[in-house]
């Protein structure tokens, strides 16, 4: 993973609350093998009309649109399936920070594994930027804060283990494989206990 | 004292969180798919390491597989490409990571979520993972069970455990006893009404009273699976008598003098009296009626009797009734039915493929109503070909497949028309989720069933 240290873009929304990640990467497309190209099926089904054409009232869609790094969304982004295809496709379209009053769990740990930033701020920060779309945000991942370009600076939840890798660039799998000796201590341990229990000494 | 989540969680860490780094949690169950294995398969192959406890491995194929029998028993080609591609590549890679896998033509094979109750693989105080959100389901048993991604589908592959921040935990007790007519399903809806689709989240839900003692294991993994719904990872019931007698003699399950310490053990799990939750929340289920959603999320949902409410002005209220081609004020009950579908991980399994036979037993459904009714497994299968089930479904005009998730997420082809109205007996109502343009009532079986015979939407109570 490349490390995420400062993020410096403009915004797109997309005001909708509890976009959930069927929305976000629908199901047909689950079909792949590979982590790939999911960029150009993301939002398939807001982006495109019923002739394949893009429907210009979506935001993406927007001319402005174009380059934007950081979603603004509304409330509990990423309900839903379980689908690691859904931040895939969010970093394959480009973006790499997404912005909500509320992130579904598993979306948020998805994301956090492979670079794309789930950020929390709360209401009245979320409606600015809801309206208004194109702001350019400055998004610092040493000091878990996000500035608008009113200057207005706000501090989002990171957790620290996260946030260690986001900066450093370390897959979580290297510190756990880091650990399997006392994984291997556990099981040996759970093991005595249950052949202690069926053949007590 | 310890919460049941407490007490599973803390016999599985490994190694403790801390301020810096979060919990090492050992899993001792992890089930596999097909949709989302590939890309963990190949992430062990670019670093040249094995599954390392293939034995807690177990894979199965369920989302993007046929339905129709010819497909399944390969008389025709299953119709998507990629699909069969997908399906081929779990065949690959559980053969060369010496993972076992209940195949296309295994007896043992089905929904992911179904079949390990049914081996017996699940189990009370488990820690159990699937690259699936319906993982939850597992926690009828009191297990700690949750949805994972690919990326931790890898980690759990390489090392056998996952990093985890602890949630909290979250009581749902539920007093009182559901009327005859109003199910397991109608109270997950109803619970998820409560508490909203983000209620849950960053929380362990555990379902507690008498009216969730009295459920079913059947009935306890409809609530425990719909958990993800109101945002938490997990739902969990407290093992007990219940559970054990499902349990035993499952063809995994401890056997013989084995069997009576894993109950003793088992036990042992259940929450202490004076637990400390960090929310709790109270139902009455005598209260609860049949339920059905109207609009695209599970929260958006109410009595069967009721009216769609009406928030004029609220924006994303009105697009969801938009993209629904409802208006507030509405009643539910007679609104035109195109499709029924019966099955998911959900409401797959025998007592809901019961309810809907007793419901169809002498029936006919409507005309111009297609009623898809696709077992939760090859097990639920042959059960309800034996319980007589399956010819009073095709008597009534359904058409009964081979098990796999099917129309729930119609990733195999079994899809709903744009702007055509399925009531589903699954999980999800998300636009789009049974296909481009679906609109999807969720329900019970029971009203699934009444309304297909209707061709409108139906209160079952009419019809028992």
């Amino acid at each position: 993973m490349q490390p995420v240290t400062r993020i410096h873009s403009k915004t797109v929304a997309i005001p909708s609350s509890n976009i959930d990640t069927d929305q976000i990467i629908p199901a047909r497309f689950l079909t792949t093998t590979t982590k790939t190209g999911l960029g150009s099926q993301l939002f398939a089904d807001w982006r495109y009309r019923a002739d394949g054409s893009p429907d210009p009232e979506f935001a993406l869609n927007n001319a402005e649109a174009r380059g934007a790094q950081v979603l603004v969304a509304g409330r509990n982004f990423g309900c839903g399936s379980s689908r690691e295809h859904a931040p895939w496709a969010l970093l394959d379209f480009g973006f790499r920070a997404v912005i909500s009053t509320e992130i579904a769990d598993i979306f948020r740990g998805n994301s956090l594994k492979n670079g794309l930033l789930p950020i929390v701020v709360d209401e009245a920060v979320s409606q600015w930027l809801l309206d208004h779309p194109g702001a350019l945000v400055d998004i610092d991942v040493a000091s878990t804060r996000l500035t608008l370009p009113t200057g207005v600076s706000v501090a989002f939840p990171l957790e620290a283990f996260a946030r260690h890798c986001l900066l450093n660039g370390i897959d979580e799998l290297g510190y756990l494989r880091s650990r399997v000796g006392d994984i291997e201590r556990y099981e040996a341990a759970a093991a005595r206990q249950l052949s202690g229990r069926r053949e007590p000494a | 004292m310890g919460t049941l989540f407490d007490k599973v969680w803390s016999a599985h860490e490994v190694v403790a969180e801390t301020a810096d780094t979060p919990a090492v949690l050992y899993i001792d169950l992890h089930l596999i798919h097909e949709v989302t294995s590939p890309q963990a398969f190949s992430l062990l192959k670019s670093l040249g390491l094995p599954v390392r406890r293939p034995d807690r491995t177990l894979a199965t194929m369920d989302h993007s597989i046929p339905t129709s029998t010819d497909q399944v028993f390969g008389k025709v080609p299953i119709k998507v490409d990629a699909a069969a591609r997908q399906v081929q590549k779990l065949e690959q890679n559980a053969a060369e990571f010496g993972v076992e896998l209940f195949g296309m033509r295994d007896a043992r094979r089905g929904i992911v979520h179904v079949i390990s109750p049914e081996l017996g693989t699940t189990q009370p105080g488990m820690t159990i993972v699937c690259g699936d959100s319906h993982t939850s389901t597992h926690g009828a048993f009191g297990a700690l069970a949750f949805g994972i991604g690919t990326t931790e589908v890898g980690h759990v592959f390489a090392t056998q455990a996952l990093l985890q921040r602890k949630p909290k935990s979250f009581a749902v007790n539920v007093e009182g006893r559901l009327h005859p007519g109003v199910t397991a399903k109608d109270l997950i809806l109803a619970i998820i009404d409560r508490i909203g689709v983000s209620g849950g989240t960053g929380h362990v839900l555990e379902y507690r009273g008498s009216a969730v003692r009295a459920l079913s294991m059947d009935e306890r993994m409809t609530v425990c699976n719909m958990s993800i719904e109101a945002g938490a990872r997990a739902g969990m019931v407290a093992p007990d008598d219940t559970t054990f007698a499902y349990l035993e003699g499952k063809p995994r399950a401890p056997q013989g003098a084995q069997w009576d310490e894993a109950v003793a053990r088992w036990r042992s799990f259940a929450g202490d009296p004076d637990a400390i939750f960090d929310t709790a929340v109270d139902l009455d289920a005598s209260l609860l009626e049949p339920m059905i959603t109207y609009g695209t999320n599970p929260g958006m949902v109410l009595p069967i009797g009721g009216a769609i409410p009406d928030r004029k002005g609220d924006e994303a209220f009105d697009k969801a009734l938009e993209y629904m081609g409802f208006h507030g004020g509405e009643a539910m009950l007679g609104k035109p039915v195109n499709v029924v579908f019966i099955g998911s991980c959900t409401n797959g399994r025998l007592e809901d493929l019961a309810k809907a036979a007793q419901i169809l037993e002498g029936r006919k459904v409507a005309p111009g109503v297609r009623l898809l009714i696709v077992p939760g497994s090859q097990e639920v299968k042959r059960a309800a070909e034996a319980a007589g089930y399956a010819d009073t479904f095709k008597a009534a005009g359904a058409d009964w497949r081979e098990s796999g998730c099917s129309m729930c997420l119609g990733m195999n082809g079994d899809t709903v028309a744009a702007g055509e109205y399925s009531v589903s007996t699954s999980n999800r109502n998300f636009e789009g989720r049974q296909g481009v343009g679906a609109r999807t009532l969720l329900a019970s079986p029971y009203t699934a069933a009444a309304s297909a015979v209707r061709g409108l939407i139906t209160d079952p109570r009419e019809m028992l």
